[in-house]
């Protein structure tokens, strides 16, 4: 094969490789315009008129998770699926913005941690990689840490609004979602930058349990609610 | 222990105990999840970090190859060279069926980045000594065809029940054999220099045209390919350069020069040369 010829071959392969990213750099700009609804639907909780919304707020999630289930399911025929961490790293950050998303509407709908099998449930793929398009566990945890901080803020939130018990349940989490974390053996990558913001989030919520306990404001938040 | 702080001051401190113990909690399924989630964190990591350590391997063998043949241009008879060259790299390629073995079963793309820079340099060395044997570019096909692995069973037996799912192959990436061969021409004008200053005529103006069919191989790609090919594309450039630069003065002295005087001709260029050339 003259040298010509093979880099005309490396040619028609690095184009071909172009054209797949191009199709999937389409796809995955729609999930973001649609995660991009998700969170403007969810951010409403904030309000204060919102906390008395949260069911249906959360319905109106869970219908555009829909829309993402449809979307995903067209970015998966848009290159071989054993060759998903070819591309990974386009849809990386939409992939940990949507996990963030589904457990920010778990945790509002039944205050525990959304598991992997659930997210990867409401988006529509799988959890293991042999299965094909799938949610690596790395996105599942940075999805998770992005949720800590946005916790954070609505503990804050919740206490403008007049709910002093809220950011107790949300104190109890965080703290064991911490432990959790503290388990990990993280590498000097992003999600260990991430992991690193987590103690904030944790000092955050722990300043506001402090404020209502010394206003007296959690106790009779704590006779009322595990008493 | 809780339970006899607990004592001192009853309420307070037995709320305070509750929270510390659902926090480590070890049967809450958050931990449990946790848990799960550790052991598959660090089965990825210790993996990758083993081809890390398998591509430091192959990295250094391919240098060490090149290295060798280097000195094919001041010995009188090559053959023993790339004989030994051969050698080398079939260490180098059972190291690379190691990878192999590592990479069964798993997405390849997953770990590329771990081993990609011993797979440059393997491409590198092989493609170098290709073309000193047979004065061509080696192809991709050629050089996956050559990592294709039998796997060795701790029982000979086993081997005999399934020939099928024994072999082991592993497919180098366009983009890393592009960035190999880029690599590739740097070696080559070292050789030209060289060649030059043992007096050999010839193999300048046979570099000088191989590389210029690189190079236009080179700009037909252009910025289609990944982002380190640009940059690489400038390094080779450079080399195109001097090697040109060398073929202009042999033939412009060499009439004029006698032949054992070029030597020492060039012998000041190279030292010139030496410092611009980056480390390949």
């Amino acid at each position: 094969m003259s040298v010509t010829e093979m880099f005309n071959y490396i040619q028609g392969f690095l184009s071909a490789d172009q054209d797949v990213r191009e199709d999937i750099r389409k796809v995955v700009q729609t999930l973001e315009q649609t995660a991009r609804e998700i969170l403007t639907v969810l951010q409403s909780v904030h309000q204060p008129s919102g906390f008395k919304e949260i069911p249906s707020k959360c319905a109106k999630a869970r219908e555009l998770f829909c829309t993402v289930r449809t979307q995903i399911c067209s970015l998966k025929t848009k290159f071989p699926a054993e060759q998903y961490y070819r591309f990974h790293e386009h849809w990386r950050f939409v992939l940990q913005r949507l996990v963030f998303l589904a457990a920010f509407v778990v945790y509002l709908e039944t205050e525990t941690l959304v598991i992997r099998e659930e997210v990867a449930k409401i988006l529509g793929i799988e959890v293991v990689r042999e299965k094909g398009f799938h949610l690596d566990v790395e996105d599942y945890l940075a999805g998770v840490l992005i949720m800590a901080s946005e916790l954070s803020r609505l503990a804050v939130n919740s206490v403008t609004a007049g709910d002093y018990t809220r950011p107790l349940r949300i104190s109890n989490f965080i703290n064991e979602l911490d432990s959790g974390f503290r388990l990990l053996n993280l590498k000097n990558d992003p999600l260990r930058k991430r992991y690193d913001g987590l103690k904030y989030d944790v000092k955050k919520i722990e300043e506001v349990v402090y404020d209502l306990s010394i206003r007296g404001l959690a106790k009779e938040a704590e006779t009322g609610g595990d008493k | 222990m809780n339970r006899r702080e607990g004592e001192g001051c009853p309420r307070r401190n037995a709320d305070a105990g509750q929270d510390r113990d659902a926090s480590a909690d070890p049967s809450s399924p958050v931990i449990a999840a946790f848990k799960v989630f550790q052991q598959e964190l660090d089965t990825k990591h210790d993996k990758y970090e083993r081809l890390v350590k398998i591509s430091r391997d192959v990295t250094i063998e391919s240098k060490r190859t090149i290295f060798l043949l280097h000195r094919v241009t001041s010995v009188p008879n090559a053959e023993d060279i790339l004989n030994e060259a051969d050698v080398k790299l079939d260490a180098v390629r059972q190291k690379i069926g190691q990878i192999a073995e590592e990479l069964r079963g798993e997405d390849i793309f997953q770990f590329h980045r771990a081993f990609t820079a011993g797979i440059q340099e393997y491409v590198e060395a092989v493609s170098f000594l290709h073309y000193i044997r047979h004065r061509n570019l080696i192809s991709l096909e050629e050089i996956n065809a050559s990592l294709v692995f039998m796997r060795t069973e701790p029982k000979g037996s086993a081997e005999a029940l399934q020939p099928g799912g024994q072999v082991l192959t592993f497919q180098v990436t366009p983009s890393d054999y592009l960035l190999g061969v880029a690599d590739l021409t740097g070696e080559l004008m070292r050789m030209c220099i060289s060649s030059v200053g043992n007096g050999d005529i010839d193999t300048p103006f046979q570099l000088s045209q191989f590389l210029r069919q690189i190079h236009d191989g080179f700009s037909y790609i252009g910025n289609t390919g990944p982002y380190e090919v640009s940059k690489k594309l400038h390094t080779l450039r450079q080399s195109l350069g001097k090697v040109e630069d060398a073929c202009y003065a042999l033939r412009v002295r060499g009439s004029e020069i006698p032949k054992h005087m070029l030597a020492d001709v060039f012998s000041s260029r190279t030292t010139l040369l030496d410092p611009e050339e980056g480390v390949v």
